[in-house]
């Protein structure tokens, strides 16, 4: 048996590849050594270029009304009663990388609860589970693109990369844009994590300033007195689009 | 605009992003299936696939509804099988194994969009059904990782391989 992997050991490995470079445009090369399950899933051959213009995923699936349900984009409203921790609104503008609204799109997002524990049977982290608490939300940008959910504030919760290894408080967000080539599934951060250094998904972004790309800001104006504290994050899709869908539908 | 970068799906996406239906496109057409495997020719359990095609005349203006909800209790009804919208969402199950129902598209080609655990930055490939100019652009073995194989009528087989040996193609838009 070789000895656990200590947080040490992926610090190391973290800080070799800060500044890297990484991938195209700020996103995480997908052979990143300090998150281990990389390495047996990213093709190591290069990707092959596509230049058509007819190409499909230059146009993409579109969502509407029916897709999604008044109470969707609410996660504390989905049970009976209503789940422990900390109220937190969510919102923000969803763009493509010309900086134009994606609008009437769909937006996914699903987190842990306040104690750090999903609604998955194979997350057995020992935290308790929340009977109002499913933490499943989606809901259709508006015409200016903007996105909004109110949700209780996740916790950080431990898995097993290496020894000790614990994921800072995010929720994961699902994105489409006009095209399939600007699908995009991610994570966002809270401010101030202090967990943020010793986690290697966050730091699979090995650029700085697209690291902070990821992470939400606290704004007091969009806190609701005596109700739920503010966070906005809004979200640049990357890919080209075809030109024609450019005004969306 | 500098792109919000991407992160892994991880692997508990299962109570949120499947949905019942997800893999029924359209019924009445083909069937296409596969297993997605790592590096060490493990089937990959916890990978998520997401399809976008062209209609059979190559239409790509899909229509709403792939996820349609009852508006009294939230649960999902599924497509309303009149209006083809092109997009399908299939988990791999335990085995690695996903099954995709729909029909055959006018140009050709199923795109897809494979995300999982352990995938930083999701990839895509296509799911060709027949002879195309870009395949011909392709060495002979790579080409091959596109082309589904008739397995018996209306049914197509087709493996992803993240890497290794007989690592499938997987594409850039740029």
């Amino acid at each position: 048996m070789s000895e656990p992997l200590k947080q040490a050991d992926i610090d190391r490995e973290i800080a070799e590849l800060t500044g890297s470079g990484g991938g195209r445009s700020g996103h995480p090369a997908r052979d990143y050594t300090p998150y281990r399950s990389t390495a047996l899933r990213h093709p190591k051959q290069p990707l092959v270029a596509i230049k058509d213009p007819e190409a499909a995923e230059l146009s993409g699936p579109v969502f509407g009304v029916t897709d999604v349900t008044a109470l969707d984009n609410d996660l504390t409203q989905q049970h009976v009663g209503e789940p422990l921790g900390e109220r937190i609104t969510v919102t923000g503008r969803v763009v493509d990388r010309d900086g134009r609204a994606v609008r009437g799109q769909l937006v996914e997002i699903w987190q842990a609860n306040a104690s750090g524990r999903y609604l998955h049977q194979r997350d057995d982290h020992p935290a308790p589970l929340d009977p109002n608490f499913t933490g499943v939300g989606r809901c259709l940008t508006d015409d200016d693109g903007f996105y909004r959910f109110t949700t209780i504030k996740p916790g950080a919760y431990p898995w097993r990369n290496h020894q000790n290894a614990w994921r800072p408080a995010h929720i994961h967000f699902s994105l489409f844009g006009t095209a399939f080539t600007q699908r995009l599934v991610t994570q966002m951060y809270f401010p101030g994590d202090p967990l943020f250094p010793y986690d290697p998904i966050l730091q699979s972004v090995t650029d700085e300033s697209a690291r902070q790309r990821l992470v939400a800001a606290y704004v007091h104006d969009l806190s609701q007195p005596e109700w739920s504290l503010g966070y906005r994050w809004d979200i640049v899709l990357d890919g080209p689009a075809a030109t024609w869908m450019e005004e969306g539908r | 605009m500098n792109p919000t970068p991407s992160q892994t799906v991880g692997p508990f996406y299962g109570y949120a992003l499947p949905f019942p239906g997800g893999g029924d496109v359209a019924l009445g057409g083909i069937t296409v299936h596969g297993y997605v495997y790592d590096g060490a020719g493990a089937p990959v359990p916890d990978a998520l696939l997401e399809f976008w095609q062209a209609d059979e005349d190559g239409d790509l203006r899909g229509k709403p509804g792939s996820l349609r909800r009852d508006p009294v209790n939230g649960a999902v009804i599924g497509r309303n099988g009149v209006d083809f919208t092109g997009f399908g969402r299939v988990p791999t199950d335990a085995d690695g194994h996903w099954v995709l129902r729909t029909v055959r598209p006018g140009n050709g080609y199923i795109s897809v969009c494979v995300f999982a655990r352990g995938l930083l930055h999701h990839l895509y490939t296509r799911i060709y059904l027949g002879q195309d100019a870009f395949l011909d652009s392709l060495p002979p073995q790579r080409r091959e990782t596109l082309v589904a194989v008739e397995e018996r009528e209306g049914v197509h087989r087709f493996d992803i391989h993240l890497q290794g040996e007989k690592e499938t193609v997987f594409l850039d838009f740029g």
